[in-house]
């Protein structure tokens, strides 16, 4: 496993555990007389829709997709190196951005979801070929 | 493919069609004059993420990583098949226990099994495959 998919793949275990210790707190806490944590609700969302999931899939496909045969065999990793950065702080920007409802924020998590999707494609997608 | 994977992928399938088929229950066009079909959202949501998705993801992951050793390729099982068990007992209780409070029955500890059985069951995952996320 390269280092950037060991990367994204151990902090998409540390989202998965993040986001399933907030969600429990959210299902758990209220029946107690503590609704004020509904707020951070959409956190809870990022984490595991984005920090979890995406990011392992990320991570994952970094590994498996086909390899090139001359050069670095997974091509230049900058841009992968990129996407893990901006897909981490754009889940915790857009997260916490929705849950204390600071619209720019929010969108500025989104915004750098979204290139770190752009960032991510621009890598993987010449490596989408047969095997050789 | 190894029990615990086949076990894993196995139930994550079974919610793939519970989630699915919620989903289109909740569409009918009596949904409006049953009050359990308009309080499902977030049970279809969970079993879709946690029941298919995550599940599936553990069942993959635990057959696919890296091994741990030649000796115990996938380290201490254990951890596995905790994690199989606390997840499906969590989502098995919310699936009873979040529309029931929903729907105004209080039964705060139940909810509170259905959270911490959850919780385990990721953190168990976690511990079992952390070392084996490395290079070959």
């Amino acid at each position: 496993m390269p280092r950037l998919s060991i990367w994204m793949v151990r902090t998409a275990l540390l989202a998965l555990m993040a986001g399933t210790a907030l969600g429990a707190v959210l299902l758990a806490a209220p029946g107690f007389g503590w609704p004020g944590v509904l707020r951070w609700r959409p956190l809870h969302a990022e984490l595991l829709l984005v920090g979890w999931l995406v990011q392992l899939t990320l991570g994952v496909s970094w590994w498996i997709l086909p390899r090139f045969r001359s050069g670095a065999e997974r091509g230049p990793e900058g841009l992968g190196w990129l996407a893990f950065g901006l897909v981490n702080a754009g889940a915790i920007l857009a997260g916490v951005g929705r849950s204390v409802g600071l619209d720019g924020l929010a969108l500025a998590g989104r915004s750098a979801e979204a290139l770190a999707a752009a960032a991510y494609a621009a890598r993987a997608w010449p490596r989408v070929k047969p095997f050789r | 493919m190894p029990p615990l994977t086949r076990w894993l992928v196995k139930a994550a399938l079974l919610y793939f069609l519970a989630a699915l088929l919620m989903g289109a229950a909740m569409q009918l066009p009596l949904a409006a004059r049953v009050p359990l079909l308009g309080v499902l959202w977030p049970t279809y949501l969970h079993l879709l993420v946690m029941g298919w998705l995550t599940q599936l993801i553990f069942g993959v992951a635990l057959w696919l990583f890296p091994r741990y050793t030649a000796e115990k390729p996938r380290g201490d099982e254990r951890l596995g098949w905790a994690a199989f068990v606390l997840l499906n007992a969590g989502l098995l209780i919310r699936l009873v226990a979040e529309p029931r409070r929903a729907l105004g029955v209080h039964e705060p500890w139940l909810l509170f099994a259905s959270a911490a059985a959850q919780l385990l069951a990721a953190w168990a995952f976690v511990a079992n495959v952390w070392p084996r996320v490395r290079e070959r």
